[in-house]
């Protein structure tokens, strides 16, 4: 079926008060965003709590939908039949028609819900309700009515066209990106951080990303494999600035100078120190990981307390409470699972202990870092300089 | 300085193979099979071709099949030739340390078509062993499949005496050699080899890639694998490939040139090489190292260092390696043929294949070694426990 008009329907933001036409602002600028660079031409515009994308030229209704479902703030996507308004009898033909291509299957039962915004319309409402059910009762006898719980619920909107509707596909909820500010996720080539930046975006949330790479000792494919990964969360958030920082010889430093079983905490808190730091020159108000309470040595209780201390910065983990499962569910709907598991070594795991301190201490931890004292400055301070930055859209 | 000693992967197309695929890409693109004058046009480079490797294998000209490369030469030599002569037995012979292309349709003729299939034992040197062969060899083997050089460790295979064998036991036997790696190397003549079937790929000889024959004795019962315009005799279906088929007959005649004087070049490089990369402490080469060996492949194994680490500190210098089998190392399961030939457990993931071509030059070898002398003992010190 070719649809001429999808009707957007937000939830939440529709009660933020004064403040609504910004929320609405920002998704209307977030829904041409997602359908910029697709086929066709498309009028996105606001009217009565409500949000309609007109669509003209070779545009392919499924991948509009497709686009839609990716914006954060949209809670219902609903495909219209748009129809100029030639009479009431043409009317009741076009919603037989409508009726006839949507349900193949007559055995079902319906209500029609009309809404009347173009007050001069000769009949009111409940005319129109009563009316069009009459022509579709006429049409196809199998389909009976239901007015407390009908399968479909066909909706008439008379405007100055007339829109015929009876689906709504569910959005991703959430609020429109960039309505809250923004945070620098610290994406890894895992499954968990991509999740991370997904679930913190649909808060409203702008995201860039550090991602801290290792050569020689992973690769460059690893690096491409995060590329990757954040062109498929700015689906979702929009375009993400990618800090790559060459985190080589931090790491080799520490691991002469300090014990090994501590070094990937060591690892971790100077990671967050040089996040915190891009976050901080680009106006970022969080940080955000993938972590989740107990999933690896790094993410006890103790290692998340010893990782935080370092930060000023608020950190946000939406994982926190979530198992390895769960998170891979999310994942998958999100499309970032079949790229997360590739198998290239990233640089949390190549100089990785045996059996790593699982309850560091912070004062242990402390000392342990007095040993980088002599060099760490200006290592961290060249891994900030030589940053590779790249725009991901 | 770059260097690019990953010509068991893939080689640098010539020049020249390059502006003919071009001219006859873009000017004579005629499709072989029509009847107007681009058709016949088209036709004489693939005619041409076909003598072309022909001479340089004195074999004949309607014995040479083009395929899309390597893969498909050996896909349709085995598949092809099994399933034409199941009826005289189901039995098929093979070493454990083929290419993929030969062991992955081994797997597939056993599994799904009901062949049994013995994969020979190695020798610690990479080479197949022959009382292995004599004793699986039976009244039901129908096919034998073993290839000319190793591409990991550059082992050489005693085709020879294996297809004598194979034949002194039964004639009707079928003998395929996977020739990728020893074509363009090694002057090769089947009808004296007693080899029925040969594989051989364009872009390991500085041809382009998607190019490749199977060399089919006319004698030899095979069916086809893909079905269409009966092209090539009904044995490969689909319009040649004429760029390609061009451009890998004109590699062949180039690399065949002078090709004494080029290995002798490569075999002095590759003893200077492993003359002093076996200095460095704790390094091993993988199979034989005299001139027993293929002259463009050294397998060496650094123990302590990952290959992927070692491979990429070397990119960082503009050395392109690869670690074990560049086809098969995107996933990073160790080398069966290492494991093979008994290769102790430190080397098993600590290996580089270093391969050479004729445009290979000691300067790339000594800065190559320089660089290994540099990086090794870094590498070493920083390890996982």
């Amino acid at each position: 079926m070719i649809f001429q008009t999808f009707l957007l329907k937000y939830g939440e933001i529709g009660i933020k008060g004064k403040n609504r036409h910004l929320f609405e602002d920002a998704l209307v600028r977030q829904v041409r965003y997602a359908l910029k660079d697709i086929d066709g031409e498309f009028q996105v515009h606001k009217s009565q709590a409500r949000i309609y994308v007109d669509c003209a030229g070779d545009y392919d209704s499924d991948e509009v939908i497709g686009q839609l479902r990716k914006v954060f703030g949209l809670v219902g996507i609903c495909p219209v039949v748009r129809k100029k308004d030639e009479g009431f009898d043409q009317l009741k033909k076009d919603v037989a028609a409508f009726m006839d291509e949507m349900y193949p299957d007559k055995r079902i039962t319906f209500k029609v819900e009309a809404r009347r915004s173009r007050k001069t319309y000769p009949l009111n409402s409940m005319e129109i309700n009563c009316a069009v059910g009459e022509a579709v009762l006429e049409a196809f006898p199998e389909i009976r009515v239901d007015v407390h719980k009908p399968d479909v619920l066909l909706h008439i909107e008379v405007r100055n066209e007339i829109y015929i509707y009876s689906q709504i596909i569910p959005g991703p909820g959430g609020m429109p990106v960039g309505t809250n500010g923004k945070a620098m996720l610290l994406l890894s080539g895992g499954i968990d951080s991509p999740v991370a930046g997904y679930m913190i975006a649909k808060r409203g949330v702008g995201l860039e990303a550090t991602y801290f790479h290792a050569p020689p000792y992973t690769s460059e494919r690893a690096k491409q494999k995060v590329v990757d990964l954040a062109k498929i969360v700015a689906e979702y958030a929009g375009p993400i600035r990618l800090n790559v920082v060459n985190f080589t010889d931090i790491q080799l430093y520490i691991y002469d100078q300090c014990p090994h079983d501590e070094l990937t905490i060591i690892m971790r808190r100077y990671m967050m120190k040089i996040a915190e730091h891009f976050a901080g020159e680009s106006g970022c108000l969080g940080l955000i990981t993938g972590e989740s309470i107990g999933q690896v040595a790094s993410q006890t209780m103790q290692s998340l307390a010893a990782t935080n201390e370092v930060c000023s910065l608020p950190v946000y983990r939406p994982l926190i409470g979530f198992d390895k499962q769960e998170i891979v569910e999310v994942s998958e709907k999100i499309g970032t699972y079949e790229t997360s598991i590739q198998p290239f070594e990233d640089c949390c795991t190549i100089f990785v202990a045996k059996h790593p301190v699982t309850k560091p201490s912070i004062k242990i931890i402390k000392r342990s870092e007095e040993k980088l004292e002599e060099k760490i400055d200006e290592l961290v301070r060249t891994a900030i300089d030589t940053v590779e930055i790249i725009e991901v859209r | 300085m770059d260097v690019y000693l990953d010509n068991s992967a893939t080689t640098r197309a010539y020049g020249d193979v390059g502006d003919l695929v071009r001219k006859v890409m873009c000017e004579d693109f005629g499709n072989p099979s029509s009847m107007h004058y681009r058709g016949v046009d088209a036709e004489k480079y693939i005619k041409e071709a076909k003598e072309t490797l022909a001479k340089l294998m004195k074999v004949q000209p309607k014995e040479i099949f083009f395929t899309s490369g390597g893969t498909e030469g050996d896909n349709l030599a085995l598949i092809g030739a099994s399933r034409a002569n199941k009826r005289a037995g189901n039995h098929l012979i093979t070493s454990s340390i083929e290419h993929p292309a030969i062991l992955n349709t081994m797997r597939y003729l056993e599994e799904e078509e009901g062949f049994r299939v013995t994969y020979l034992p190695v020798d610690s040197f990479g080479r197949i062993r022959l009382e292995a062969l004599k004793e699986a060899l039976c009244k039901d083997t129908i096919l034998v499949s073993v290839m000319y050089v190793n591409n990991e460790v550059g082992s050489v295979q005693p085709i020879l005496e294996a297809a004598s064998m194979v034949k002194a036991y039964n004639k009707n036997i079928l003998f395929h050699v996977d020739a990728v790696q020893g074509f363009g190397k090694y002057r090769i003549y089947p009808k004296k080899l007693k080899v029925d079937m040969l594989t051989a790929s364009g872009h390991k000889i500085h041809g382009p890639k998607g190019t490749g024959f199977l060399y089919i004795d006319e004698h030899v019962k095979i069916k086809p694998i893909v079905f269409g315009g009966e092209q090539q005799k009904n044995i490969r279906s689909g319009t040649e490939n004429v760029p390609g088929i061009a451009g890998l007959s004109m590699a062949a005649a180039m690399i065949y040139q002078d090709l004494e004087e080029k290995v002798a070049v490569m075999r002095c490089l590759k003893a200077h090489f492993i003359e002093e990369v076996t200095k460095i402490p704790q390094t091993t080469i993988h199979g034989l190292y005299d001139e027993t060996s293929a002259p463009h492949i050294i397998s060496v194994g650094f123990a302590g260092i990952r290959s992927e680490v070692l491979l990429h500190a070397l990119e960082d210098k503009g050395i392109c390696v690869s670690s074990g089998s560049a086809c098969a190392s995107n996933h990073p399961a160790v080398s069966g043929v290492l494991k093979g030939i008994g290769t102790k457990k430190e080397y098993l993931d600590a290996t580089l294949r270093f391969s050479m071509s004729e445009f290979t030059t000691p300067e790339e070898i000594d800065y190559t070694l320089d660089t290994l002398n540099e990086l090794v003992p870094v590498l070493r010190r920083y390890t996982r426990h």
